[in-house]
């Protein structure tokens, strides 16, 4: 399968790094696959720029950090400003148009979704912006199946978000559908 | 997949091994990035009927796993940069008193607290040479998980077999990065229980009295027999003397328990070295990058080789110098400023070849840092 280097960027608390996990653990043990994921983070609990590197692939992964990724997120024009300039050729740049004004152009598919909007409006929750970022991603490019995050999600997180997040999957799925 | 299959972080699998190999009381203080050890261990250890104490810092935590484990415990704790200084007293009171214990360190940025988020391998002299007085030390380090969990039981292992304090050098990148653990069945690797005297109750007991081996067999303290235990140089009985002839016996035996079985303690990985030209010479999570070189490189042919230390003390000049010797080139791959290049450099036939490929800013070392400094090497422009 092709090697998929992937950048999630944003800041301390958008569950950034949750998704990189949950993405990286579904592949891993709902499909088979082999991933790597590590972070970079300040000290600070809150606020501050996050980033998580996740490698996915079928072989073995020896370095485990991404320096050009293929699949780059990025939730803050912060990040987006940091980042969007490593992106692969040919690779997917995806932001978050509540946050994020793409400026430039870059050889890679740009993808504007307002997914926080989406989520405020349909679910009112902020805390499953990720999760909706999560739907998109797997959406816009089949990397794993949409029931393996569902299955991580289910033994990271108890039963009474299920339905939340499940929720917030599909609107992902939905929007990246409508983008396709 | 037989197996069972885990993703987890480097320190989780730190604590899954722990507690495969027997664990039986932690002490801590948690400090980043080593936190998640004391995290998963509060609970996890007292499940399985062991004893979990946070203490008030660093140098009550090393104390109280010295105590533990004179009562016959299998004792552990885990730390960082400020925390390792801290214990650095005590742990040559273990190495002196010959006490088993376990000390893991993920390694963040340095000096004094320095960069708590960031990886770094700049403890490596630390581990050596932390505590005063000459003395001998176990130190294990691992590049991935499945290695983890492997050094981790090895330390225990070691530590059991030669009375000692070992001390398990993690760094922030393989403590903290996830990836795939395929969970050792029990008994599939050996564990080594402590060697207990059988000296009966009544019998006086020489707890300073090796056997024929080299062995101390120990009583549980606080058991059958009183003996005394002190970080003074001491005889037989663990009493004080200052017997000139006593105390180098005492220094001989302390550091050659360790030092005359360098080749058993051991423990590397050898990639692609048979015909290697240029061999990196890296371990803990930098050997991830100088793997990933030489991967790469072999594929249009170039003939790179990797040796991995999993063991850095004591240090193995020996199979070093042997694995070098033929090499037109020895490039030292590791996160501080050339700790371990030294004793390379003090290994190898011909010092001049040995160079160094570092980070001290934070980041981590990417293959293209690497593949500059062998263009460096061989003459090409970077």
């Amino acid at each position: 399968m092709e090697r998929y280097r992937i950048i999630f960027s944003g800041s301390g608390g958008q569950g950034v790094i949750m998704a990189s996990i949950i993405l990286s653990e579904a592949a891993v043990l709902h499909e088979d696959l082999n991933a790597v994921q590590t972070q970079s983070y300040g000290p600070e609990a809150r606020g501050g720029s996050t980033r998580a590197d996740v490698i996915i692939t079928d072989t073995d992964i020896h370095f485990p950090k991404v320096t050009q990724p293929n699949v780059l997120i990025c939730l803050t024009q912060d990040s987006y400003n940091r980042f969007s300039g490593i992106i692969r050729p040919g690779g997917l740049l995806l932001t978050d148009s509540n946050f994020v004004k793409q400026e430039r152009k870059v050889d890679a598919r740009q993808v504007e979704l307002g997914m926080y909007k989406a989520v405020m409006e349909k679910i009112g929750k902020p805390i499953v912006f990720n999760i909706c970022m999560l739907g998109v991603l797997v959406g816009l490019t089949g990397l794993i199946s949409a029931e393996s995050v569902i299955k991580a999600l289910e033994t990271k997180f108890p039963a009474e978000f299920q339905e939340t997040n499940r929720k917030a999957l599909n609107i992902g799925l939905q929007l990246a559908n409508s983008h396709k | 997949m037989n197996k069972k299959t885990l993703f987890l972080q480097g320190n989780e699998v730190c604590v899954e091994a722990a507690l495969y190999a027997g664990l039986d009381f932690f002490a801590g203080y948690p400090i980043t990035p080593s936190t998640e050890i004391v995290e998963h261990l509060a609970s996890r250890l007292p499940q399985k009927g062991g004893c979990f104490i946070q203490m008030e810092d660093e140098i009550a935590s090393m104390c109280a796993i010295i105590g533990a484990s004179l009562t016959g415990m299998k004792a552990m704790t885990a730390t960082s940069g400020p925390g390792f200084s801290l214990m650095q007293e005590a742990i040559g009171y273990a190495v002196m008193a010959e006490i088993p214990c376990v000390i893991v360190n993920v390694q963040r940025g340095g000096p004094s607290t320095g960069m708590p988020t960031s990886v770094s391998q700049g403890d490596v002299m630390q581990a050596r040479w932390g505590t005063h007085g000459d003395h001998a030390i176990i130190t294990l380090t691992a590049s991935n998980h499945q290695d983890v969990f492997a050094m981790t039981v090895e330390a225990f292992n070691l530590a059991e077999t030669y009375r000692t304090p070992v001390i398990l050098l993690l760094d922030e990148v393989v403590g903290h990065m996830r990836e795939k653990l395929l969970m050792p069945e029990p008994a599939e690797i050996p564990l080594i229980e402590r060697l207990h005297t059988s000296v009966k109750e009544g019998t006086d007991y020489h707890p300073y009295l090796p056997r024929e081996d080299g062995r101390l067999p120990m009583s549980d303290f606080g058991g059958v027999h009183r003996y005394n235990v002190t970080g003074l140089v001491h005889d037989m009985w663990g009493f004080p003397t200052n017997n000139p002839k006593i105390a180098h016996g005492l220094m001989r035996h302390i550091v050659d328990k360790i030092e005359n079985r360098v080749s058993e303690i051991t423990r590397v990985k050898e990639y692609f070295l048979d015909d290697a030209e240029g061999i990196l010479l890296s371990y803990g999570s930098s050997a991830r990058s100088a793997l990933h070189v030489v991967k790469n490189r072999r594929k249009s042919g170039e003939r790179l080789g990797l040796l991995e230390l999993q063991t850095l003390w004591p240090f193995p000049a020996e199979l070093v110098r042997e694995r070098c010797a033929h090499a037109k080139y020895v490039l030292v791959v590791e996160l501080n400023m050339g700790q371990i290049l030294q004793e390379v450099k003090k290994a190898v036939d011909d010092p001049s070849k040995v160079f160094l490929a570092n980070k001290v800013d934070g980041t981590f070392i990417t293959p293209t840092d690497i593949r500059n400094v062998i263009r460096l090497i061989l003459g090409k422009g970077v």
